[in-house]
């Protein structure tokens, strides 16, 4: 188990996308299919829709929640986002989730090591506490 | 505000802020003077949603706000490619916005209008470029505010007292030491949006130090160059030292502390940069675009000199996106009038980023920007040759990339 803080509190679970690249979500993921489209980013062409996305922080446009809050609401946000450190962009987009629709995400902060233990393709659960496990 | 004694919008705004306040760490709130709001892009049914929602709460903000860039040219977007349903569903959210009491400015430049802040003023600021601008430039204090939380502290007054806003956390961290790169090259165009992209990949979470800059750049070098680091990278504050306020001197720069990193930027780390900006491997050439972060006055003064007596080549549209506000400076300075009988376009308020304008037969670009260089290919499937201003216009007129890399080949 990997215990993490629960910067915005919630439950899920999902298979693990792991970069150690910042990314922007605007310009970066397209909430119409969910996939994150920024070319000069490993991950290019990855759909991350319904998994759980572990970025280390958010990089580039102020509009990152506004394309999160657009893929909440579209049904093609992560599952969850784990991060090293309090990202303020993506806790925003979850917590005005919440307000306008009911469904925040949760968003985990991680220190770097426990960051760096995770895997893509790995099926995690998040829980309320922040705490990860791998199944 | 919280307990809806001001209505219901602010309570709304003001419960988003506390919960962000936690977020942050934030012991306390704190007062601002001036506000600039980037949720004005329209991407769909949710930015309008929410920008309704608080509207027709009756939100109103407290201080003087600017507004970013919305998702169409209101008067121009007829010309492109612009849906008739993205153009209304874009005008609503506009509309949204200004009923809200902030100011249309529609720009992603606030800086150079009217709304400029001042050195040392507490503002909640909204848009990447101009957070790092007013921060680094101006010496305004901002977080890096995201979308939806910036009309929220607008509307309250008020942000988290954290972060930028507090003169123990505006110190710089890590030192990007240009002293070996040569005058010569540091008077090129293209100098500070390259190192500005080179600089935001550098920076991770960081707050960088840039010394070893031998000339004075101008305004809208700065505004490159804080575009650029703002896209490659999450730069909200940069540090210049001898050019931008809070940096007269290194020591200054960092507060006293010693740097947590020094990195030794070499031309050769220059020339890569360069190159991943550009994404174009041929000649041929559809539009070239200026003005992102929009245009200004001091830019349209450059450009026109530049095109007077030519014409661009019928096969190359000549794209300049720009505000309102700035179109009229340049008609009344003179130097429109050139720009439009080179066979110019100008959209205004938006941008080709935040408005799906481009027709689908455009699909290479050349810019002097390097954050519509570094966006343009994921978000418009297009690729991209980046150049100097010049290398723009001469293109433009001979109708295929034509780029003077004579000095980034020699230095």
């Amino acid at each position: 188990m990997i215990r993490g803080r629960a910067v915005v509190a919630g439950a899920a679970e999902g298979e693990a996308l792991v970069t150690s690249d910042a990314l922007s979500f605007w310009g970066g993921y397209d909430f119409h299919t969910g996939e994150i489209i920024d070319k000069h980013h490993p991950l290019a062409g990855v759909r991350a829709a319904g998994r759980i996305l572990a970025v280390p922080f958010s990089k580039g446009s102020s509009t990152t929640t506004a394309v999160l809050l657009e893929a909440v609401r579209a049904g093609t946000a992560p599952a969850a986002i784990v991060t090293t450190g309090t990202d303020s962009f993506f806790a925003l987009a979850s917590i005005v989730a919440d307000v306008m629709y009911g469904k925040p995400f949760p968003v985990i902060a991680l220190d770097a090591d426990d960051f760096a233990s995770l895997k893509t393709g790995e099926y995690l659960t998040v829980d309320v506490s922040g705490a990860i496990r791998r199944r | 505000m919280l307990d809806g004694e001001r209505g219901p919008a602010t309570q709304l705004a003001m419960s988003i802020l506390v919960r962000m306040a936690d977020v942050y760490g934030a012991d306390a709130l704190m007062d601002i003077s001036q506000a600039h709001i980037d949720s004005t892009i329209y991407l769909g049914d949710a930015t309008l949603e929410f920008a309704e929602r608080l509207a027709s709460l009756g939100a109103k903000v407290v201080v003087p706000t600017s507004l970013n860039v919305s998702g169409v040219d209101e008067c121009g977007w007829k010309d492109w490619a612009v849906s008739p349903e993205w153009a209304a569903k874009a005008a609503r959210q506009m509309l949204a916005y200004e009923r809200m009491g902030a100011v249309p400015t529609w720009t992603c430049a606030p800086y150079q209008t009217h709304m400029r802040p001042k050195f040392g003023q507490q503002i909640a600021w909204g848009e990447s470029n101009a957070i790092a601008f007013a921060n680094s430039v101006i010496g305004a204090r901002t977080e890096r505010y995201p979308d939806l939380l910036d009309i929220c502290c607008a509307i309250t007054g008020r942000v988290p007292a954290i972060g930028l806003h507090l003169t123990a956390h505006r110190a710089g961290e890590i030192l990007l030491d240009l002293s070996g790169v040569p005058a010569a090259l540091q008077q090129d165009d293209q100098f500070f949006a390259v190192v500005g992209h080179l600089v935001g990949k550098l920076a991770g979470d960081s707050i960088p130090v840039i010394d070893g800059v031998v000339v004075s750049p101008a305004e809208d070098q700065l505004k490159a160059f804080a575009a650029a680091a703002a896209s490659s990278g999450r730069v909200a504050l940069f540090h210049m030292v001898g050019v931008t306020p809070e940096a007269p001197t290194l020591d200054a720069a960092f507060q006293g502390r010693a740097p947590g990193q020094t990195i030794h930027v070499s031309i050769a780390d220059l020339r890569a940069a360069r190159a991943e900006l550009t994404t174009a491997d041929g000649r041929e050439l559809d539009m070239v675009i200026l003005g992102s972060p929009h245009f200004s006055l001091a830019e349209f003064s450059l450009l026109a000199p530049l095109l007077e007596g030519h014409h661009a080549h019928p096969r190359v549209r000549f794209l300049i996106t720009s505000s309102r506000l700035m179109k009229e400076h340049a008609a009344e300075k003179g130097v429109l009038a050139p720009v439009l009988a080179f066979g110019a376009e100008i959209t205004l308020d938006t941008c080709i980023l935040a408005s799906p304008m481009l027709p689908p037969e455009i699909k290479t670009l050349m810019t002097n920007s390097a954050k519509y260089a570094y966006y343009a290919p994921s978000l418009l499937n297009t690729r991209v040759t980046f150049g100097s201003l010049a290398d723009c216009v001469r293109s433009a007129i001979e109708g295929r990339v034509v780029r003077d890399d004579s000095l980034w080949q020699s230095a």
